[in-house]
């Protein structure tokens, strides 16, 4: 599944044309991700929640040339299932 | 960040829709998206990440209070790998 076909199912159920259900749908993700950059977690109930990590700086190494070195602080997504939607999974 | 502020991003950000209709809007995104999953696809969101599911194998586990073996059987677990732009820009 892929953004078109998102788009296609809002266009079949809310009757937005498909230019405007394209649209929408960039804008969630984008509005999603812009709240990621702020370092905001986002809960979407019945679904799960995206959480925003924030990883320190720590020693690595590079495992092909074995050399040492520091790996910067990052930003990291999690994402977690509700329960409703673990369920859904496991069936 | 909630569902419903969400919805009040998403529907200031968009000319013509009411709350009530991009509430429908958001509904019916994490629903296909469920569907899909429930059918056991994987979906793509070019720019923001996949969610596919992984299998995790059959397993023997123990009781920790009685120690008796115990079969866990295998399941699936839901996996989110965040895309290459969204990754982008986190950490720019």
């Amino acid at each position: 599944m892929t953004k078109a076909d998102l788009a296609d199912a809002i266009f079949e159920k809310v009757g937005l044309s498909k230019k405007e259900a394209q649209d929408i749908i960039e804008i969630i993700f984008d509005t999603l991700k812009q709240t990621f950059k702020e370092g905001e977690s986002v809960k979407v109930s019945g679904f799960g929640t995206f959480h925003v990590r924030k990883k320190a700086a720590r020693r690595g190494r590079n495992p092909k040339t074995g050399e040492d070195l520091e790996i910067s602080p990052r930003k990291v997504i999690t994402f977690r299932a509700s329960n409703k939607l673990k369920l859904v999974i496991e069936q | 960040m909630t569902r419903s502020a969400l919805v009040d991003k998403v529907a200031e950000k968009v000319e013509g829709l009411t709350r009530k209709q991009t509430e429908i809007v958001m509904e019916t995104v994490f629903d296909s998206i469920k569907e899909a999953l429930q059918k056991g696809e994987k979906i793509e969101i070019r720019g923001f990440g996949n969610f596919r599911l992984k299998t995790r194998n059959p397993r023997k586990a123990r009781n920790p209070k009685t120690g008796e073996s115990v079969d866990v059987p295998a399941k699936k677990v839901l996996h989110f790998k965040v895309g290459k732009e969204l990754k982008e820009l986190l950490n720019p």
